[in-house]
């Protein structure tokens, strides 16, 4: 295998691997968060707008988590910093 | 694809290559303050109220309700930063179902300015509400050893900023582009349906983590402890 296929395949899998175990953890986070919002507003409707209002940000606040590794497994796969050193350095040596 | 609109040149102006972050960014912004200015043209108390001007009525009203319920201090600045932030996130998030239009919230350019601006706004609203002694006191606050880790927090909470609008509004576009290649009919449509409700979302969460950063540099300790409600 090529140092171009090495990267891309490291790549390819390394960009799979980072949203599925980004996902998993806020996934399980925003289901906890939601359900104790849940019953919370439950127990005192009267509160619901301040719990919604506190729910709508620390959902965010969890799934920017989840937003983060989908930023890397991007650039992995689109702006690999890796993939342009390889090609310049496979046109260093071929030409 | 193309993963920010950084890399799209609209034209050269006196030999500086305008992207189209750059061109939407001041398209946005001309739309809010020539909008605004006509609105409130004839802004007389004898006039009688038009629908447009009573539309923005309700939305500067929703943004101070909005803070005054956060903040323990609400003040016309913070109002102004504020509603501007979420102004400017919410109309150029919107403008994403105008063909052509690229949002310059999916740069991460400008999300970072947005949250530089943040930044450098959270200890000026301090030293003017506190003082520059009382301000600086705060990052020693529980006590000495906390000193690096509110440094560390004031810079963390600034990259988080950028990168969680950044992240959200490019990955609704990635989403969308990747879509119309594989379902072309009808799956972007509901994608990008989904895409303006992130886009009102984040706008909300960015002006709302603004407010709370600021009303914490400005809140007196004694009524930061009576209140409880976080958010």
């Amino acid at each position: 295998m090529t140092d171009l296929g090495i990267i891309a395949a490291i790549s390819i899998f390394t960009a799979g691997l980072t949203v599925s175990f980004g996902a998993i953890g806020p996934a399980l986070g925003e289901g906890r968060a939601a359900s104790t919002a849940l019953s919370a507003i439950a127990q005192q409707p009267d509160a619901a707008s301040t719990l919604s209002r506190t729910l709508f940000v620390s959902l965010a606040m969890i799934e920017s988590t989840a937003i983060y590794c989908f930023v890397v497994a991007m650039i992995l796969i689109f702006a690999n910093p890796f993939w342009n050193a390889a090609l310049a350095a496979a046109a260093a040596t071929g030409g | 694809m193309t993963l920010t609109p950084d890399q799209i040149i609209m034209f050269t102006a006196f030999g500086i290559p305008i992207n189209a972050t750059i061109f939407y960014t001041w398209v946005v912004m001309g739309l809010l303050v020539v909008a605004s200015v006509i609105i409130t043209w004839n802004l007389r108390p004898d006039v009688p109220p038009n629908r447009w001007r009573t539309a923005l009525e309700v939305i500067v009203q929703g943004i101070q309700g909005q803070i005054a319920e956060i903040a323990q201090k609400p003040s016309r600045p913070l109002l102004y930063f504020a509603g501007t932030l979420f102004l400017y996130v919410a109309i150029s998030n919107l403008l994403l179902v105008v063909p052509g239009f690229e949002p310059p919230t999916s740069s991460l350019s400008t999300t970072t300015a947005l949250a530089i601006s943040v930044l450098i706004a959270v200890p000026m609203f301090g030293i003017s509400s506190r003082g520059l002694g009382g301000y600086l006191k705060t990052y020693i606050e529980p006590s000495f050893i906390m000193l690096p880790f509110n440094i560390i927090s004031e810079f963390s909470r600034g990259i988080s900023l950028a990168i969680r609008l950044y992240g959200n509004i490019m990955s609704g576009a990635v989403i969308a582009a990747i879509l119309l290649s594989v379902a072309p009919f009808f799956f972007p449509v509901v994608m990008d349906v989904l895409g303006l409700l992130t886009g009102i979302i984040q706008a909300y969460i960015f002006a709302i983590l603004a407010t709370v950063y600021i009303s914490s540099a400005t809140a007196t300790p004694p009524i930061h402890q009576l209140n409880k409600d976080i958010t």
